[in-house]
C-alpha cells in the first residue's frame, strides 16, 4: 500500500465487520453513522513531544530519540541514530558511535546529557540523565527538539502536524496516529448522536529504531492512565449494550493492560508491556479505529485479536484496490461487529 | 505549540487560557497614513494571530474535557476608533471577534470565552503610548488582575462570548 506522503485533511474509512465479514469502502465522515447511542469511544490524549533530538559527542554526531522518562524529572531513556537526516530510512541509518557510561552528549546550546546506562539489548538505547530538570528541560526540549520524522514522507514536520486535535498531555514520543482525523466537529457530531467519547493517556512509543534486535521488542513497555470518568463511562456504554471502541492501538492496550480477569477496567496508571495478537482474548475493547496496517507489522498483529486473519487479508487487499494510503498520515480502518 | 506543550508537561491539560501578551506596534503611536504595512502585519500577528495559534492549541482538550475558559484582554480602542491607534485598535477588534466567534462555533460544549477590557492600566506599555498621561488616574495592574481572578470564579453567570468593561468586571467581580 502507498504511505501518505503528507498529512491530510481527509481520510477514507474502510469498514470492516468480522462478525457479518464483510469490508466497505466509506468516509471518515461517516463514521457517526456507523456507531450507535450509548457506545463509547476511548481516545488517547496524549500531545505528541518534539522527541527527536539532534546532538554531537567525542567521536561524532547523534540524533538521540526519545522513548520514555526515567526514574527522575532528569532521566530519560533514548533511541541513539548515528550520522545522517530524516530522508533515509531508519534503517539505512549509519549506527550511533558506541557510546560508554559517564560520556556526555550535547544539543545545541541549552542541553546536554551524560549516558547512565547502555541497554545489553541493543547499543542504541540508553539512559539519558540531562544536566537541566523541571521547567528548564521541558522548555529547552520544546525550543530544541523536533517531532519524529518519517523518511517516505516528502518534507519535514513540524510539531503541529503530529498532534491530535485533542492531545493535551505530552507523553507520546510519536503520534498517536488514528486519532489525528478526528476533528472538534466530528467529535461534536458524535456527541449529538449518543456516543461517549472517553480518554486515556498512553504514551505511544517509537515505531522504529533501526536495529533490527531492537525492532523485535517494539512496542517497549510504555506508560499509561486511564481517568475514574472513562472507567465510568465504560460501565455505562456496557449497562446500555453500547459497545467500546478503542481510538488506536495505543488505547487497545491501555484498557486490556488496565483490566482484570472479568473484564473490569480500573483507574490508575500503569505501564503495558503486554503484546495483543491472534488469540489473544479481548475483555474491554470491542472494536477499534485505526490505520489500514500491513501484514508482519505488529499492528496487523493485534488486530488478528479483532477479526480473523484471512478477513484482515482481504480487507488489506481490497483497499489496496481502492487507492487506500498507508502509515502515519493514511487512511483509517473501523473493525467493528454488529 | 511549544509554549502550550512545556505548560501542559509542567502543570497538565490547561483549564484557563488568557491571551494577555500584546504590542502597540511603532511607538510612538502614529496616524493609519503613516503606519508601514509591515508593521501592522506585525501587530496583528501578536495580537491577533498568536492569541489564535494557542487557542487551536489547548481548545480541542478542553472541549474533550466538556470544560475550560480562554480569556481575551482587549482594549476599548477596540470600539472606538481613536486616532493613531490604528493598528492595536484593529487588532483589539479583530481579537473580540475571534472570541465571539469561537464562543458560538463552541457553544454547548462547556467551553466559555470572554473579552475582557480592563480599562487603562499603569503599565509601561500605557507608558509608552501616553508618556504624559497623570498616573495617578490610573489602575494597578496587580489590583485589576485579582479583580480578574475573582471574575474566573463566577463566571459561570456570564454568557460565553460576552465582552466586559472595567466597571463590569468591577461589577461581576
Amino acid at each position: 500500500m502507498k504511505p501518505a506522503v503528507w498529512p491530510r485533511d481527509e481520510a477514507r474509512l474502510l469498514q470492516v465487520d468480522p462478525m457479518a465479514r464483510t469490508v466497505a469502502d466509506r468516509r471518515l465522515p461517516d463514521l457517526p453513522s456507523l456507531l450507535r447511542a450509548n457506545d463509547v469511544l476511548v481516545v488517547n490524549d496524549a500531545a505528541t513531544l518534539p522527541a527527536s533530538l539532534s546532538g554531537s559527542t567525542r567521536r561524532g554526531p547523534v540524533e538521540a530519540r526519545l522513548a520514555g522518562p526515567g526514574e527522575t524529572d532528569r532521566d530519560w531513556t533514548a533511541v541513539l541514530f548515528g550520522a545522517g537526516s530524516w530522508r533515509q530510512r531508519t534503517e539505512d541509518r549509519p549506527p550511533p558511535p558506541e557510546l560508554s557510561p559517564g560520556e556526555w552528549i550535547r544539543f545545541g546550546d541549552e542541553l546536554s546529557a551524560e549516558v547512565r546506562g547502555v541497554s545489553p539489548v541493543s547499543p542504541r538505547l540508553v539512559d539519558l540523565r540531562f544536566a537541566e530538570g523541571g521547567e528548564a528541560l521541558w522548555s529547552a526540549l520544546y525550543r530544541q527538539g523536533r517531532p519524529v520524522q518519517y523518511s517516505y514522507l516528502c518534507g519535514p514536520l513540524a510539531l503541529w502536524h503530529v498532534q491530535t486535535a485533542y492531545g493535551s498531555r505530552p507523553w507520546a514520543v510519536e503520534m498517536p496516529s488514528a486519532g489525528r482525523p478526528l476533528g472538534v466537529a466530528l467529535l461534536g457530531q458524535l456527541r449529538r448522536r449518543g456516543v461517549g467519547i472517553a480518554t486515556v493517556t498512553h504514551a505511544a512509543g517509537l515505531s522504529s529504531s533501526g536495529d533490527p534486535g531492537l525492532d523485535a521488542r517494539l512496542p517497549l513497555p510504555e506508560r499509561f492512565e486511564v481517568p475514574p470518568s472513562t472507567v465510568e463511562a465504560i460501565h455505562a456504554a456496557r449497562g446500555a449494550a453500547g459497545r467500546v471502541l478503542a481510538v488506536g492501538t495505543s488505547v487497545v492496550r491501555a484498557l486490556e493492560a488496565g483490566a482484570t480477569h472479568d473484564g473490569h477496567v480500573r483507574s490508575g496508571r500503569g505501564v503495558a508491556a503486554l503484546r495483543i495478537s491472534a488469540g489473544f482474548e479481548p475483555r474491554v475493547v470491542d472494536g477499534l479505529l485505526t490505520g489500514v496496517h500491513e501484514p508482519g507489522t505488529s499492528h496487523f498483529e493485534l488486530l488478528k485479536a479483532f477479526a480473523a486473519e484471512p478477513l484482515l487479508e482481504e480487507a488489506r487487499a481490497r483497499a489496496e484496490g481502492w487507492g487506500y494510503l498507508g502509515h502515519e498520515f493514511g487512511d483509517l480502518s473501523l473493525i467493528l461487529g454488529g | 505549540m511549544q509554549l502550550e506543550g512545556a505548560a501542559a508537561a509542567l502543570v497538565g491539560p490547561l483549564d484557563l487560557l488568557v491571551h494577555d501578551a500584546s504590542t502597540l506596534g511603532k511607538v510612538p503611536l502614529r496616524e493609519l497614513a503613516e503606519t508601514e504595512c509591515e508593521d501592522l502585519a506585525r501587530v496583528l500577528e501578536v495580537n491577533l494571530v498568536g492569541p489564535f495559534r494557542l487557542t487551536k492549541a489547548v481548545v480541542g482538550s478542553m472541549v474533550l474535557r466538556g470544560r475550560g475558559l480562554v480569556l481575551g484582554i482587549t482594549s476599548d480602542a477596540g470600539v472606538v476608533g481613536y486616532p493613531r491607534w490604528g493598528a492595536y485598535g484593529v487588532s483589539k477588534a479583530a481579537l473580540d471577534h475571534l472570541m465571539r466567534t469561537w464562543a458560538a462555533e463552541l457553544e454547548g460544549t462547556g467551553v466559555r470565552f470572554l473579552s475582557l477590557d480592563p480599562g487603562e492600566m499603569d503599565t509601561a506599555m500605557h507608558a509608552e503610548a501616553m508618556p504624559d498621561a497623570d498616573r495617578s488616574n490610573l489602575a494597578s495592574p496587580a489590583e485589576v488582575a485579582a479583580r480578574v481572578v475573582d471574575l474566573v470564579q463566577s463566571i459561570e453567570s456570564l454568557p460565553s462570548g460576552a465582552r466586559l468593561d472595567s466597571a463590569q468586571i468591577a461589577r461581576v467581580a
